[in-house]
């Protein structure tokens, strides 16, 4: 991280609402956030609370409703609204945000072979004039990701989670990004391969000074990655803190029984089971509430007639709770 | 593996191999397996992706898919009865009656257009000879059973959410009191919030038919959470047996101790996590000797020559290198 | 962007491209079926170009003296109700029947893909009304469809195989919308947005080459009902006129001698048979040798 006060993205009020047969899905409710050159942001929450949906709409691969993604400018210190911009100037942008898709079994088109696949966002772009060149470069990337060169004909099907999923990374690192959605990049992989995967992407952070936003349902894949980890819930995020206070004192009753539903894989460690009654409501006209009251063991009155706003209770600790301070311990 | 306590098996798998013999050649899904699961008891079968555990799973079940999956050799003594020398009719009985099974997907092991009492009530009219009016009072019963009210018992599966679904799939493999049930990935579609309260019911229930259980899984945190005895698969073979607590106490395989290195853990810092180097072997071309040496840090000369045999480390601790077993001097 | 790829990438792009094809026609090579399939189409496509070189006969000198003749050494096929040779008329026919089946494939494959592919990608307003006008095509049968075109455009060669491609359209674009529907869906589509690619890319290179299986299938299915579309037009007379040989209108005309001449209606039928067997074979192995999934 270069400067404590350097706000690389400023995210404001962002709303996404999908309309549906049965009323409008609120699948991102009024999101603001910032995140800092070079930091990775965690973004956690159970399927359907709208992580993914957040992390395109920050590289407007959806278009918002209402609100703004600020993405500092290279040069000076003027900001651009990623939301706003024109299709001619997003295709600039493109070249600065990125994503790497949840799975790699189907984010790659299987007709393509991987030398094609690398080399798409590079013709898509213009980006070199000399064929030697874009060799040069697609070489570079694979040996970047770690994919050996005898594999550039093979075809996605023949290879595994792991290789398939350095083909989505190298082709996402090809434009030289300075931003980059990591959508859920391990989770479709097994242990020993994720492991690897997420060295090589923390080695590539530290290489380049990429800023990650990082998607997981995985709790200790986040913590292990990310600086700062923002805990999603129907569609807003609940509680956003360094990474070491989100699992040492969580504040939101919702993140803590994440934490609590966590299997860990040792024996002997005391802790209390919170097990969350029932499933999470439908995100469809949600009522003006804390959407996790009906849920939340510590639901007064107040959180069913209006929803908390997410408050810095602690520096750096925003929650959205009313009862936050009351049940730290 | 301890012999002394042979009469006390539920399940006692001698030797099995799975093959799957495709057009490209034959894929050595399960090769010389053996485990042993005493009543009552839960076992842990953990692995990554392709070392054989649904294999295996299937095979005891004896539905792998003929063709191409054939078991080349072996024995699945169950309750004393070699199952791989039963007629299909008796399969059949024992499938859902004696063994039940529970599979990964909720979403696509129901049947979309039929109520879920119903699918209960399938299940109980096949192995009990009771009427269509006490079958489906059974089914409500069932549902009850793993938390679903029985006003519910005439929705369609699509109306229930993913962890719903899979306490229905739950109701229905304990339908017919199962003495055996195997668990392939069962929490693995689910939420982490969900699969807590999933594995809850699970543990309750167990106690309360008294079935023995095989839980498939990859994560060894839901191992830790209700399992006895844990078996780690890599490539087709057990390569290490124990129970859980000598098993997450003293690691003895270093593919298990790799397994465990490389899950991120939640209350330590590192600034790279360990990693078991390269790639799960082809299943056509198994590397000769110990399937793991290309990829261990400790193999010797013997490793890539000789298949390594299961050792018992102390206490019914197994494990199968050749490393570990002069280490400890066996 | 095609001027980028072909100016700047000559080299890469060449090196692709031919080692694709030379990959399809390898992996095609390698099924017996595939390969039947593609000689009979060779042999009808050499027939079709050549005719005047190796038909033995004119194909509409009449020759009242050998009427109704079944096969000899002089007429290897017997002859017609006018004394005409029936190999040199299937000779002829080739090339009438497979133009009338390739074009009118080919126009209804271009205008029904186009626009199921619009309608499939952008879906919305856009769609409900390419879709509704098909619909509404749709429910006239195709023939009476035809029938109405080849009426108003009148009678020629061109003209129906307008008529039989532009009747067939519907069919084409509901295909194409259906698989591109499945195709967009998927995260590699997303994945191609995500570097920048263009909508036309998107289609082209990403959602085409993913739905060809059930278009080819479907393309040597609509040779085949092409060629006896056409057939029928020609026999009320809005397609091919007399004497010109077609094989649709050869079996019609010989439909009436069936009983006492059944040479006049056999081998026209056999032509047009082996004709449609040979396009399912290739279609399928081409469907096969163009899935990378597929490859051993």
């Amino acid at each position: 991280m270069n400067d404590v006060n350097d706000k690389y993205i400023i995210v404001k009020n962002l709303k996404k609402y999908f309309n549906t047969k049965r009323g409008r899905l609120h699948a991102v409710d009024d999101v603001s956030f910032e995140i800092k050159k070079g930091e990775t942001l965690g973004l956690v929450g159970e399927s359907g609370c709208g992580k993914s949906t957040l992390g395109r709409c920050l590289i407007r691969l959806l278009d918002s409703t209402s609100g703004e993604v600020l993405l500092k400018n290279k040069d000076n210190d003027s900001y651009v609204d990623v939301t706003k911009v024109s299709a001619s100037e997003m295709k600039a942008l493109r070249k600065r945000v990125q994503i790497v898709f949840q799975d790699p079994y189907s984010c790659l088109n299987p007709r393509l072979s991987v030398w094609e696949l690398i080399a798409e966002p590079l013709i898509v772009n213009n980006i070199y004039a000399k064929s030697a060149d874009m060799r040069r470069r697609i070489r570079e990337l694979m040996d970047t990701v770690g994919l050996a060169e005898r594999l550039e004909n093979s075809y996605p099907h023949e290879l595994d989670g792991g290789r398939r999923q350095r083909i989505g990374i190298a082709r996402s690192l090809a434009l030289n990004p300075e931003f980059i959605v990591l959508d859920e990049p391990v989770s479709a992989l097994d242990v020993c391969i994720q492991a690897q995967i997420l060295n090589l992407l923390n080695s590539l952070q530290k290489e380049f000074n990429y800023t990650y936003v990082f998607i997981s349902h995985n709790l200790s894949v986040v913590r292990h990655v990310s600086d700062r980890i923002a805990v999603m819930y129907l569609g807003q995020i609940v509680e956003l803190c360094e990474y070491q206070d989100l699992f040492k004192s969580p504040l939101h009753p919702y993140t803590q029984a994440l934490l609590s539903a966590i299997p860990l894989a040792k024996l002997d460690v005391k802790r209390e089971r919170i097990i969350l009654e029932g499933d999470v409501p439908s995100p469809i006209e949600p009522p003006n509430a804390c959407r996790f009251a009906g849920r939340c063991r510590y639901a007064c009155d107040k959180c069913r007639q209006g929803a908390p706003e997410l408050k810095e209770h602690e520096p750096g600790h925003f929650v959205a709770c009313y009862r936050a301070g009351e049940l730290n311990n | 593996m301890s012999e002394n306590n042979n009469n006390n098996l539920m399940l006692d798998i001698k030797d099995l191999t799975i093959h799957y013999e495709t057009d490209s050649g034959v894929v050595h899904a399960v090769e010389g397996l053996n485990l042993q699961l005493g009543h009552g008891e839960t076992l842990g079968l953990v692995g990554e992706t392709g070392a054989g555990k649904t294999t295996t799973a299937l095979g005891v079940m004896r539905l792998i898919p003929n063709p191409p999956g054939k078991i080349k050799s072996g024995e699945i003594i169950f309750n004393g009865e070699n199952l791989l020398d039963k007629s299909e009719a008796d399969m059949r009985k024992i499938r859902g009656g004696k063994i039940a099974m529970i599979f990964q997907d909720p979403m696509t092991s129901l049947n979309p257009v039929m109520t879920v009492d119903k699918q209960i009530a399938e299940m109980i009219k096949l192995h009990r000879n009771v009427s269509e009016s006490e079958a489906l009072k059974l089914a409500g019963d069932m549902l009850e059973l793993v938390g679903i009210r029985r006003e519910r018992a005439k929705d369609y599966p699509h109306q229930f959410s993913g962890g719903m679904k899979q306490r229905v799939v739950i109701a229905i493999a304990l339908a017919c009191d199962p003495e055996l049930l195997i668990a392939d990935e069962p929490t693995t579609a689910l939420d982490v919030t969900i699969q807590a309260q999933v594995l809850e019911l699970m543990k309750e229930l167990k106690t309360k038919f008294s079935a023995s259980m095989i839980l498939i899984t990859h994560d060894l945190g839901i191992v830790a959470d209700i399992c006895d005895k844990v078996a780690i698969m890599y490539a087709g073979r057990v390569v290490e047996y124990a129970d859980k607590r000598s098993l997450y106490s003293n690691p003895i395989h270093p593919y298990t101790n790799g397994l465990f290195k490389s899950v991120p853990s939640i209350d330590e810092d590192v600034d790279e996590l360990p990693v078991i180097p390269g790639l799960m072997p082809d299943p056509m071309d198994l590397p000769k000797g110990c399937a793991f040496h290309p990829r261990c840090a400790l193999a010797m000369n013997i490793c890539s020559q000789e298949q390594p045999k299961m050792c018992d480390f102390g206490n019914g601790h197994c494990a199968a290198c050749h490393v570990m077993a002069k280490r400890y001097e066996l | 962007m095609s001027e980028n790829l072909e100016n700047v990438t000559p080299e890469l792009v060449k090196r692709k491209r031919r080692g694709a094809f030379a990959e399809v026609l390898f992996r095609l090579s390698k099924s017996p079926l595939a390969m039947f399939g593609l000689a009979i189409i060779l042999l009808l496509i050499f027939c079709a170009l050549f005719a005047e070189a190796i038909s033995p006969y004119s194909p509409i000198k009449q020759d009242l003296m050998h009427m109704f003749e079944t096969p000899s050494a002089e007429h290897w096929l017997g002859t017609d109700e006018f004394g005409r040779d029936i190999l040199s008329r299937l000779i002829y026919g080739a090339r009438v029947s497979l133009q009338v089946g390739f074009i009118a494939v080919g126009i209804a494959l271009v205008v029904g893909g186009m626009l199921g592919a619009v309608s499939g990608y952008y879906s919305g307003w856009l769609d409900n009304s390419i879709m509704r006008v098909m619909d509404v095509l749709l429910s006239i049968p195709q023939t009476l469809l035809a029938i109405a075109i080849v009426a108003a455009l009148g009678p020629s060669l061109m003209n129906l195989m307008i008529a039989v491609g532009i009747s067939a359209v519907p069919t084409y674009a509901r295909i194409v919308r259906g698989s591109v529907l499945s195709i967009r869906s998927m995260e590699f589509i997303e994945a191609a947005r995500a570097v920048g690619s263009s909508d036309l890319r998107i289609i082209l290179r990403h959602i085409l080459p993913n739905s060809m299986a059930p278009i080819i299938v479907q393309s040597t299915l609509g040779v085949a009902s092409a060629i006896l579309n056409a057939a029928g037009l020609s026999f009320i007379g809005l397609g091919i006129q007399p004497p010109n040989p077609e094989w649709g209108a050869m079996l019609s005309g010989g439909r009436q001698y069936i009983r006492d001449f059944p040479h006049m209606t056999l081998y026209p039928g056999l032509a047009i048979m082996f004709t449609i067997l040979a396009l399912n074979f290739l279609g399928d192995g081409l469907r096969d040798a163009l899935d990378p999934k597929l490859k051993r």
